[in-house]
């Protein structure tokens, strides 16, 4: 090992040797959730929708219509939940970035290296999700692979705003109501379980600004090979931009928060 | 333990302080203005009530707040430029533990070691040093959560001088520790200033100022008021003996009165009278001599309690 001589990766590691505590039980609930969705929708809802289909999943069946979006929105997920409530504890007095920040690191580098370590939870949770759904047989190794960089790019556009908003923040409760008002929303309006051509044309037009929807849309047209070269390359701007203005902001709301 | 006392060789000051202002967004200034020098090698502390802009001045010289306005020269550096160079080189214990509960007394050493991007075996042979120090050897693998407070504060300290500083900044080193566990630390703090690592700290109690700090600065109201050795300063704001006059119920501001001219100075508390006089019995003479009769009577030495009454009317602990 050698001395960590860039400074965000002491705060990696600091994460790192937090998550050895407990990443058995995370990898288990990681698998364990994708594969109840699968097993419910292929043998229940995916069936019922199956028999009754009306051509809006353009002759796909309903669980290999669904799983992609299931791997965007299971990214969001982790990513809110690693970057709301982990960094306003650390955020805190008594928290963990102060530790780091009375020693030799600017509020940049504990921003770059938990950053990092969220990106890495994304990553390790999408991986679950996507080895179930291949293993299922619901995506072709090949597009699975596709999967992986999408998913990530839709938890970043989501994590890097979340983690600049939650080092503002100093109670919980104000991140639990925006889960509860955001995020899940997001999650049930944003095309992940359904063609969002089904929804009044009012709410059509809303969900476009849904960067969610933009996720699902990603993850779909690469899995199903319905993808264009220019549907593929807004959807991944806007998450990329996104992701890219969480971290300008949180770079500032980082600063003024740890060395004020 | 930390090196051969550099402080023999060098009088120049080790922070230097000029008009140092610190100004928060809302328009409150917690620090207004304020000179001061510490010099390598000695104690130094900042006594006051909470909110006097001691534990701002603390942070700043942490390097975890940049000063609002004027000079703040630590090791020769500019805390607001050189705050990472400055901070490679000294030892923080804040007021609130920011240790992780849920790890080890060990882990918790490696990881902060690591911030300070030591490497694991300079880690690991400084761990076993620190964990003597601050008597935790038997509790290196338990979890901090089942540390007591004071252990609590000595894994704090003892984690805080993991890079080996020349200065460790201590803010409220011994609050809501029991009287056992504050004697402790003072002793390892002593033996660390023993060691010539240089000390500031703050505190609102005037025995751990009068035991711990070679110079004091008393602050109030974000300004110091008043700068010096605690014997001295107890010789220029108080006479060497203090009598306090404790009276039935109601009757003070009357026995006040007739007490007036009694030594040099006579102070009013909510609960007692205070005659300053550098002869305390003979005050307390005089005291009876005016047909005055208190409940209960004491002669003592003045303190930096007193000092502190002096300079601002307020007692420290309110």
């Amino acid at each position: 090992m050698t001395g960590h001589q860039i400074p965000a990766l002491r705060e990696l590691a600091y994460w790192l040797d937090r998550y050895r505590r407990t990443w058995r039980g995370s990898i288990v609930i990681s698998v364990a959730n994708p594969l109840l969705f699968v097993l419910a929708i292929g043998a229940g809802l995916g069936k019922l929708v199956d028999q009754h289909n009306t051509g809006y999943l353009h002759g796909v069946s309903y669980l290999q219509f669904m799983a992609p979006g299931l791997v965007a929105a299971a990214a969001m997920q982790i990513a809110y939940l690693e970057s709301a409530g982990p960094v306003l504890e650390s955020a805190r007095a008594g928290g963990n970035y102060r530790s780091a920040v009375a020693a030799p690191m600017r509020p940049a580098d504990v921003l770059a290296g938990h950053l990092l370590f969220i990106a890495f939870r994304i990553t390790i949770s999408a991986l679950a999700v996507i080895a179930v759904i291949t293993a299922a047989g619901v995506v072709s190794p090949g597009k699975a692979a596709l999967l992986l960089p999408a998913a990530v790019a839709t938890g970043l556009a989501f994590a890097t705003p979340v983690a600049a908003f939650a080092v503002t923040v100093d109670t919980l409760v104000v991140l639990s109501a925006i889960f509860r008002f955001v995020i899940m929303p997001l999650y049930m309006f944003s095309g992940t379980f359904y063609p969002t051509g089904r929804l009044p044309a009012w709410l059509r037009d809303i969900v476009l600004f849904s960067p969610l929807w933009h996720g699902v849309q990603l993850c779909r047209t690469l899995a199903l090979g319905t993808a264009t070269t220019a549907g593929t390359a807004v959807h991944l701007a806007v998450l990329l931009s996104l992701a890219a203005a969480g971290t300008v902001a949180a770079r500032r709301t980082y600063h003024r928060r740890l060395s004020s | 333990m930390p090196p051969t006392p550099r402080w023999l060789e060098s009088q120049d000051p080790l922070i230097v302080a000029h008009e140092l202002t610190k100004a928060y967004g809302n328009g409150f200034t917690a620090v207004d203005g304020i000179d001061f020098e510490v010099r390598r090698g000695e104690a130094f502390g900042f006594l006051g009530p909470n909110g006097a802009g001691k534990s701002s001045t603390m942070r700043m010289i942490g390097c975890v707040s940049p000063p609002t306005r004027g000079v703040l020269e630590i090791f020769g550096m500019d805390a607001a430029t050189d705050g990472i160079r400055i901070k490679a080189r000294l030892g923080s214990v804040p007021q609130d533990d920011t240790l992780d509960r849920e790890l080890t007394v060990r882990e918790n050493l490696h990881i902060y070691g690591r911030y300070f991007g030591m490497r694991r075996t300079e880690i690991r042979n400084r761990t076993e040093q620190l964990l003597d120090f601050a008597r935790l050897t038997e509790k290196a693998n338990s979890r901090v959560e089942a540390l007591s407070g004071g252990m609590r504060r000595r894994l704090t300290i003892a984690r805080s001088l993991i890079n080996s500083p020349e200065l460790l900044l201590l803010d409220e080193p011994t609050t809501g520790l029991d009287p056992q566990a504050r004697h402790l630390l003072w002793e390892r703090l002593f033996r660390l200033k023993q060691d010539g690592v240089t000390l500031i700290l703050t505190t609102h109690y005037m025995d751990e100022a009068e035991q711990l700090c070679d110079r004091l600065a008393v602050m109030d109201g974000g300004r110091i008021v008043a700068e010096g050795s605690p014997a001295e300063l107890i010789e220029r704001y108080a006479t060497r003996e203090v009598v306090e006059l404790r009276f039935a119920p109601g009757e003070q501001e009357q026995a006040a009165e007739k007490a007036a001219g009694i030594g040099a100075r006579t102070e009013a508390l909510p609960d007692r009278l205070l005659c300053y006089a550098d002869d305390g019995e003979s005050a307390l003479d005089e005291v009876r001599g005016r047909g005055l009769s208190p409940v209960t009577t004491l002669v003592r030495r003045a303190s930096l309690e007193d000092v502190f009454l002096r300079l601002t009317g307020r007692s420290l602990i309110e």
